[in-house]
């Protein structure tokens, strides 16, 4: 990178590749929290096991992400699924067999599952 | 003390390691604290012959090794137990509880803070702050973090540990 | 708790990408504007300027002290020499603190743009972050945003054109606590033993291989990109007169929502303890917070209502520190807290000076002896006596606020030192040579479970005709029979 404008113009980039596309296909991001008080709760385990399933699966709409920590550490391990409508549901205390059943009812059936929501709002990102 | 063949191998071994880590530090005294580090975990611990290799190799008198190994917690010049397990002893572990914890351990495992059992399966240790506060109290076994612990929970942790651990390689352990 | 209660009250500045972008993608970083500050002014700011700003900002030291940052770094701009350091210090040793942490597990590259932008500030071509061992994620972190921020050459040689070189290397820490210390770092960076030493010369004169250094903690380093951003200005509009900006606290003890959270400067405790963290675990009553560590203080709940800056913190006796708040409910026992925190200190002296190896070693022979009913009325004034005189001639930071939990909870809490030393009873029933067990009538069925447990043969009765009897003379408060009683018949008073 050389110059500003070269930032300028990954950032771009990033954004248009980060975008959440509707077509052909609504397209999800799932953001699992893997900062320590996330791993320690059983994080990687619940990364793992989106991984694999969304892989087993064939899913191409998905992409599964790690990041640091939200703040929320009691609810750990805290997942959170971004749609392409920009809504943002974020799953507490999930479990690898939670995260199989996430799968299944919101990135394949579309429904989110209410019982494990912690919260539902706009995406921040 | 002699060894048995595979032993002297190992050893072997890890001295080759030691040596190609070390070529990184020739003569290099700033960097004592990584090679250390990165000895230690090739042997497990920082014995003598060690500690005399790193100081020929990075130009420092091995006074001030031994030093800069005897300063700093994390190193150690006896070898540790096959599991470590680290009670996290930071203020908000302490509150609820920690201190609990490790006297229980302690007694289950019959040694004291820095000591190993018998039959070198278990270290037990304490920990300044694993950072994993809002989990307190939390024990650490192997660098995995267990959260919410209680004194309850030491039997089943204990057993699944030695469970856990092979007949055959106990047997490969005995001089 | 729905997560916009719990966000509600905050502001995210330095937390803004934390648990939103993936920390191990450099481009995440980029898409929310990362780099671009460091970007400006390497390529349109003179040196000086980018000083003038920081100034402006208002920002001080996150690590505990509170120096003001602009000025830190004027010192080391004026000291010429060839070779100059920027060292990032993540050793956040403080018990219950990981705000550190989550910045350089969640958002690495934050703190690369601070380090390269105090670089081209004060001339220095090189920087390290000092981490401490017990954090791998944040090591792991942090070597990996390294490797990608020079893969693309936002750090190196002649980042963006501007001939400006600058590179970072994490160095690890080996578990000492003093090594937080800014001298001693600055040893343990050299591969020596983690041993303070005398200021002046301050470490903006003869810092790292005694080359002109300055050393910002972490969370500092993650605010200045933020400031050139979106301009000094809208920092110093946060926060109150002298505390500019926000401030990252690590909530947990016996609160509700533990957790990290992030507020503008100036907001109560009260406001972080029971509208952010929900209040106190299971219905109990609150008794005070810890803040600063084994460096701080406690606040009682009187001083709720104090706004959190260095200033005001200091007047209580307390000090800001890294951000680490402990809960504390009425089962907590002051004294034997402040036992805890010289313990901690006694443990983590280095040893060099005197005062702190020793002086520390007799207060917390003292405390040791309150807690198990062998204290003595003149042992409150010698308490304060050593405090002073530790303060006064310890060599650095680490002796100079050992006394202060003990100041503190004397300060707020001498009662209950009292009750510990005239009527040998510990009032939150923690110190367990200070405790009765008895018996409640009402709920004893005489089953003899306890009689039959008590090693000491303490208790007696007759069976079936509650209730048993404890006899305090021959108890030797092991907690047996609280423990094995299956009617909860025995209280601990």
């Amino acid at each position: 990178m050389k110059s500003l404008e070269d930032l300028k113009k990954m950032k771009e980039e990033t954004i248009q590749a980060m975008q959440l596309k509707e077509q052909p296909e609504p397209e999800y991001r799932v953001t699992v929290g893997l900062g320590t008080c996330g791993i320690a709760a059983g994080a990687r385990a619940v990364y793992n096991a989106f991984v694999e399933e969304v892989n087993n699966r064939k899913i191409k709409y998905v992409t599964v992400v790690g990041t640091g920590c939200a703040g929320i550490c009691k609810n750990e391990p805290l997942v959170e699924i971004t749609g392409a409508d920009g809504i943002t549901y974020t799953y507490q205390n999930l479990t690898p067999e939670k995260a199989k059943a996430v799968t299944e009812q919101h990135l394949v059936q579309k429904k989110p599952v209410e019982a494990w929501l912690l919260a539902t709002g706009r995406s921040l990102l | 003390m002699t060894m048995c063949n595979s032993c002297q191998q190992d050893a072997e071994e890890k001295y080759a390691e030691l040596k190609k880590v070390l070529t990184k530090y020739h003569n290099d005294p700033e960097s004592l604290i990584v090679a250390l580090h990165e000895a230690q975990l090739i042997f497990g611990y920082l014995p003598r012959d060690v500690q005399i290799h790193i100081a020929e190799a990075l130009n420092v008198p091995i006074s001030e090794v031994y030093g800069v190994v005897t300063f700093y917690s994390l190193f150690s010049t006896v070898p540790k137990g096959r599991n470590k397990i680290t009670v996290c002893m930071g203020t908000a572990c302490y509150v609820k509880g920690a201190g609990d914890i490790l006297e229980a351990l302690k007694e289950n495992l019959k040694i004291d803070v820095g000591e190993t059992t018998e039959d070198g399966v278990f270290t037990l240790e304490s920990a300044r702050c694993v950072g994993a506060c809002s989990l307190a109290p939390v024990v650490m076994v192997n660098g995995e973090v267990h959260s919410e612990f209680t004194a309850q929970d030491i039997p089943e942790l204990i057993r699944g540990y030695r469970a856990a651990q092979d007949p055959a390689e106990k047997r490969s352990d005995l001089h | 708790m729905g997560q916009k209660e719990y966000l509600k009250n905050q502001q995210r500045e330095v937390l803004q990408n934390c648990g939103l972008i993936n920390p191990e993608n450099i481009r995440e970083y980029i898409a929310r504007d990362g780099y671009q500050a460091m970007g400006r002014v390497l390529t349109s700011c003179q040196p000086q300027d980018v000083i003038e700003q920081i100034k402006k900002s208002g920002l001080r030291g996150r690590g505990g002290g509170g120096f003001p940052t602009g000025r830190k770094w004027e010192y080391a701009a004026r000291a010429v020499n060839e070779d100059k350091y920027i060292i990032c210090n993540g050793d956040e040793g403080d018990p219950g603190a990981f705000m550190d942490r989550s910045v350089m597990e969640g958002d690495p590259h934050a703190v690369l743009e601070g380090m390269v932008i105090a670089g081209y500030a004060i001339g220095a071509h090189r920087g390290y972050i000092y981490v401490r061992a017990e954090y791998p994620v944040a090591v792991e972190r942090m070597e990996l945003a390294i490797k990608q921020a020079r893969e693309l050459g936002l750090v190196g040689k002649n980042i963006f054109s501007s001939g400006f070189d600058f590179d970072i290397e994490v160095r690890l820490g080996a578990g000492a606590f003093v090594c937080g210390e800014e001298t001693a770092m600055l040893n343990s960076i050299a591969g020596k033993r983690g041993e303070p030493r005398p200021r002046p010369p301050f470490p903006a004169v003869a810092g790292l291989f005694h080359k002109p250094t300055v050393i910002n903690n972490v969370e500092t380093l993650a605010n200045v990109g933020r400031i050139f951003l979106k301009g000094p200005e809208y920092f110093a509009g946060i926060g109150t007169e002298k505390s500019k900006g926000t401030k990252v606290f690590a909530l947990a003890g016996k609160i509700n929502n533990t957790g990290l959270i992030e507020v503008p400067m100036g907001v109560t405790l009260r406001s972080i303890i029971f509208d952010i963290g929900g209040g106190i675990q299971k219905g109990r009553k609150f008794k005070a917070v810890l803040i600063g560590g084994p460096s701080g203080g406690c606040i009682p709940e009187d001083h709720l209502d104090a706004p959190i800056d260095y200033d005001s913190l200091l007047k209580l006796g307390a000090m800001m520190g890294s951000g680490g708040l402990i809960v504390m409910d009425e089962s907590d026992c002051m004294v034997d807290i402040a036992k805890f925190f010289l313990e901690f200190t006694q443990d983590e002296s280095c040893g060099k000076c005197t005062p702190c190896r020793v002086g520390t070693k007799r207060m917390h022979e003292i405390l040791q002896r309150i807690t198990i009913g062998e204290g003595k009325e003149e042992d409150i004034s010698l308490l304060k006596r050593l405090a002073e005189d530790i303060r006064k001639s310890s060599l650095c930071g680490l002796g100079q606020t050992a006394p202060n939990p003990v100041l503190s909870t004397l300060r707020f809490f001498e009662e209950e030192y009292l009750a510990h030393i005239r009527d040998k009873h510990c009032p939150a029933g923690v110190c367990s040579r200070l405790v009765r067990f008895e018996i409640i009538p009402e709920k004893c069925t005489a089953c003899s479970i306890c009689a039959r447990i008590c090693p000491v043969e303490a208790i007696s009765g007759e069976p079936k005709k509650p209730p048993y009897f404890i006899h305090q003379g021959i108890c030797i408060k092991c907690g047996a029979c609280q423990a094995k009683c299956p009617f909860s018949a025995i209280a601990k008073i």
